[in-house]
C-alpha cells in the first residue's frame, strides 16, 4: 500500500460516514417521499449549487469529455456551448417547473404529465423513458469507478477492484436507503471540493511541465493529425452543424433527466434555481479545463488503449503519489454522488408513476417513502449487475441511446408547461416516432452520436438527439392539429394558470 | 413587467451555437487558440447575462 492508497481509502471512508450522518441533517424524520427523495424541498442556494454541480457534472463526464478530446479533438468541446446554454434554458424553464411542482406536490416529470394531460399511457411513457435512460448512466458511473481503481494501482487486480466496487456499492445503497437525497447533498460538498482542488492543481502543474499552453495545443494538433482518423484542435467546417446540434440537443436533454429534476425540485424556492443558473457555470469552466487535460495527455505522449484511461494515466504520471490518491478519490466520490441521485430519481418514477399507472387519477394515495427506498435499492442493484456482468461497451452504447430517448419526453414535459394545445395522443405518437428514429439512427451508425442525414443530395452530419427530436416534433405538431381539428377528446387538465406563477 | 429582458437570454445561443464565428486559431490569447478562449469567455458572459436578468426580474418576495 502506498501513501496515495491510504489517502484514497480515508477519503472514501469519510464520505461514507457523511452519507449515513446525513439522515440526521435537518428534520430527521424521513418518512414522506418529499423528505426522503427531495430533502424536504428545503435546500438553499449553496447546498443546491453543490448538489446540482455534483449531479450534472458526473465522474463519467469528467472522464469521457477529455477522453473524446484525446481521441477526436475539437468536437469534444461541444460540451462547452452545451453547458453554457443549458443555464439560460434552466433559468426560464425549470424555475417554472419548480413552481408548479411545489404547488401541486409533484416529485417527477411524469406526475406533471399525468395531471396536465390526463393520459396514463403518456405518463407511463415518460416514466419508463426516464428509468431506461438512467440505468445505463448509473452503470457507467460504476464502470468509471472500477477502471480508475484497476488501472491506477489502488486495486491492481481485477478481483480486488471488483471487491472494492462491491463494498462501495453496498455502502452507497445503504446510505441512499437511509438518508435519501440528503446523503448525496452532503457528500457533494466533499466531492466538488476535491474535484476543484484536483483540477486547479492539474492546471497549475501539468501544462507548465509540458512547455506551456501554446506548446500543448501545438503538440496536440500534431498528435491528432497523425491519428489513423485524423483530428484537429480547430473544428473543421464539415462538423459545424454536428457541433452545434450536439450542444443544443444535449442542453435540452440535460435537465429533463430524472436526476436533474430531482435536484432541481429539492431547492427551497424558484429563486434558488434562478440564482444557481448564474453560479453553476463555474463548473462549466472547470469542465473546459478538464477537457483540455485530454490535450495535455496527447502532448505528454500518453498512449492508452482505452481513451477513458488517458486522464488517470496523466494524473499518475504528473502527480506525486499522495496527491494522485486525492485525485482518484475525487473521481470515485464523483461517481457516488450522481449514482445516488440517479437511483432516487428512477425510484421516484417507479413508485409514483409506473406502479400507480393502473390506479385512477384521483384515487392515488400518497406514496410512502419506504416504497421508493426499496425501489432505489432495486435500481442500484440492476445498475450494478449491468456494470459487472455485461461488457462496458454495452453501457456506453445504451447510455448514448438513453440520451436520445430522454429528449423525446421534451414536448410533453417542457412544451406542456407552456401550452395545452398539444394533444396527448399526438404527444404519445410523437414520443414513439422519436424513440424509433433515435434507435434506428443510433443502430445504423454503429452507436455514434452523429448521423449523416441525406437531404436533397446533400449530406448533413448532425446530432442524433437533435434529429430525433425534430421527427418527434413534426409528428406531435401535425397529429395535434388533425386531432384537435376533428374534436377528438384531449383529456382533462387538473392544473390551472395560477399553478405556474 | 420587464418581459423584454428575457430576450437577453437568447444572446448566448447566438454567440455559441454558430461555430463559423469562432472556429479559428487566431487571435491567440495566453497560448490559447481563439476557438478555446472565445468559448470560455462566453461561459462567463452568459453567466453575467443570467445574473443580470435574475437581478432585474426577481420578485420582491424573499425566500
Amino acid at each position: 500500500m502506498t501513501s496515495g492508497t491510504y489517502i484514497f481509502a480515508a477519503l472514501v471512508a469519510a464520505v461514507t460516514v457523511l452519507g449515513f450522518l446525513a439522515s440526521r441533517w435537518g428534520r430527521a424524520k424521513i418518512d414522506s417521499l418529499d423528505e426522503w427523495a427531495l430533502g424536504g424541498r428545503r435546500f438553499g442556494t449553496i447546498v443546491s449549487w453543490f448538489l446540482l454541480g455534483g449531479d450534472l457534472y458526473t465522474a463519467y463526464t469528467f472522464i469521457a469529455v477529455p477522453a473524446l478530446a484525446y481521441g477526436a479533438g475539437a468536437l469534444a468541446f461541444f460540451a462547452v456551448p452545451y453547458t453554457t446554454i443549458a443555464y439560460p434554458l434552466v433559468f426560464l424553464i425549470m424555475a417554472r417547473f419548480w413552481s408548479i411542482a411545489k404547488r401541486r406536490g409533484y416529485v417527477t416529470t411524469a406526475d406533471f404529465v399525468h395531471d396536465r394531460f390526463g393520459s396514463r399511457p403518456l405518463e407511463l411513457a415518460v416514466a419508463v423513458t426516464g428509468v431506461a435512460a438512467t440505468l445505463p448512466y448509473i452503470a457507467l458511473q460504476l464502470i468509471g469507478m472500477r477502471s480508475v481503481l484497476e488501472r491506477t494501482g489502488i486495486a491492481p487486480t481485477g478481483q480486488s477492484a471488483l471487491i472494492f466496487l462491491l463494498i462501495a456499492f453496498i455502502l452507497l445503497a445503504a446510505y441512499t436507503f437511509m438518508s435519501g437525497l440528503r446523503a448525496p447533498a452532503m457528500i457533494a460538498f466533499v466531492k466538488d471540493t476535491l474535484i476543484y482542488i484536483t483540477v486547479v492543481a492539474a492546471i497549475a502543474i501539468i501544462p507548465a511541465h509540458l512547455g506551456g499552453w501554446r506548446h500543448v495545443f501545438d503538440a496536440a494538433q500534431a498528435a491528432l493529425a497523425a491519428k489513423p482518423k485524423p483530428g484537429s484542435t480547430i473544428l473543421p467546417p464539415n462538423l459545424y452543424f454536428a457541433y452545434s446540434s450536439l450542444a443544443f440537443g444535449s442542453a435540452l436533454a440535460l435537465f429533463i433527466y430524472p436526476h436533474s429534476v430531482t435536484s432541481v425540485l429539492s431547492a427551497k424556492s424558484a429563486d434558488v434555481i434562478r440564482r444557481n443558473c448564474a453560479l453553476l457555470p463555474l463548473y462549466s469552466i472547470l469542465l473546459t479545463f478538464i477537457a483540455l487535460l485530454g490535450y495535455c495527455a496527447l502532448a505528454a505522449g500518453i498512449h492508452v488503449k482505452d481513451n477513458n484511461l488517458a486522464i488517470p494515466e496523466l494524473f499518475s504520471r504528473f502527480f506525486p503519489d499522495w496527491f494522485a490518491g486525492i485525485a482518484f478519490a475525487a473521481i470515485v466520490i464523483g461517481a457516488l454522488v450522481p449514482a445516488a441521485i440517479m437511483s432516487i430519481g428512477a425510484a421516484n418514477l417507479f413508485a409514483s408513476n409506473i406502479l400507480q399507472t393502473f390506479r385512477s387519477r384521483r384515487e392515488r394515495p400518497g406514496i410512502e417513502a419506504n416504497v421508493a427506498r426499496y425501489l432505489a435499492l432495486c435500481v442500484l442493484a440492476g445498475a450494478f449487475c449491468i456494470a459487472v456482468f455485461i461488457k462496458p461497451q454495452f453501457s456506453i452504447n445504451f447510455q448514448l441511446l438513453g440520451g436520445a430517448w430522454i429528449l423525446q419526453i421534451f414536448p410533453a414535459v417542457i412544451l406542456g408547461l407552456y401550452t395545452r394545445k398539444l394533444h396527448p395522443t399526438a404527444l404519445l405518437m410523437g414520443w414513439l416516432s422519436g424513440i424509433i428514429a433515435a434507435t434506428w439512427m443510433v443502430a445504423s451508425t454503429g452507436f455514434a452520436a452523429v448521423f449523416p442525414l441525406h437531404i436533397a443530395g446533400a449530406v448533413i452530419p448532425g446530432a442524433i438527439v437533435f434529429y430525433s427530436l425534430i421527427a418527434n416534433l413534426i409528428v406531435t405538431g401535425l397529429l395535434s392539429w388533425v386531432l384537435n381539428a376533428s374534436n377528438v377528446a384531449s383529456g382533462s387538465d387538473l392544473t390551472s394558470a395560477a399553478d405556474y406563477a | 413587467m420587464k418581459r423584454w429582458l428575457y430576450w437577453l437570454l437568447a444572446v448566448p445561443f447566438v454567440a455559441t451555437l454558430v461555430p463559423p464565428f469562432y472556429a479559428r486559431r487566431e487571435p491567440e490569447l495566453f497560448g490559447f487558440p481563439f476557438f478555446y478562449w472565445y468559448q470560455i469567455v462566453w461561459i462567463v458572459l452568459s453567466a453575467l447575462i443570467v445574473w443580470g436578468v435574475y437581478a432585474a426580474t426577481r420578485t420582491r418576495a424573499h425566500d
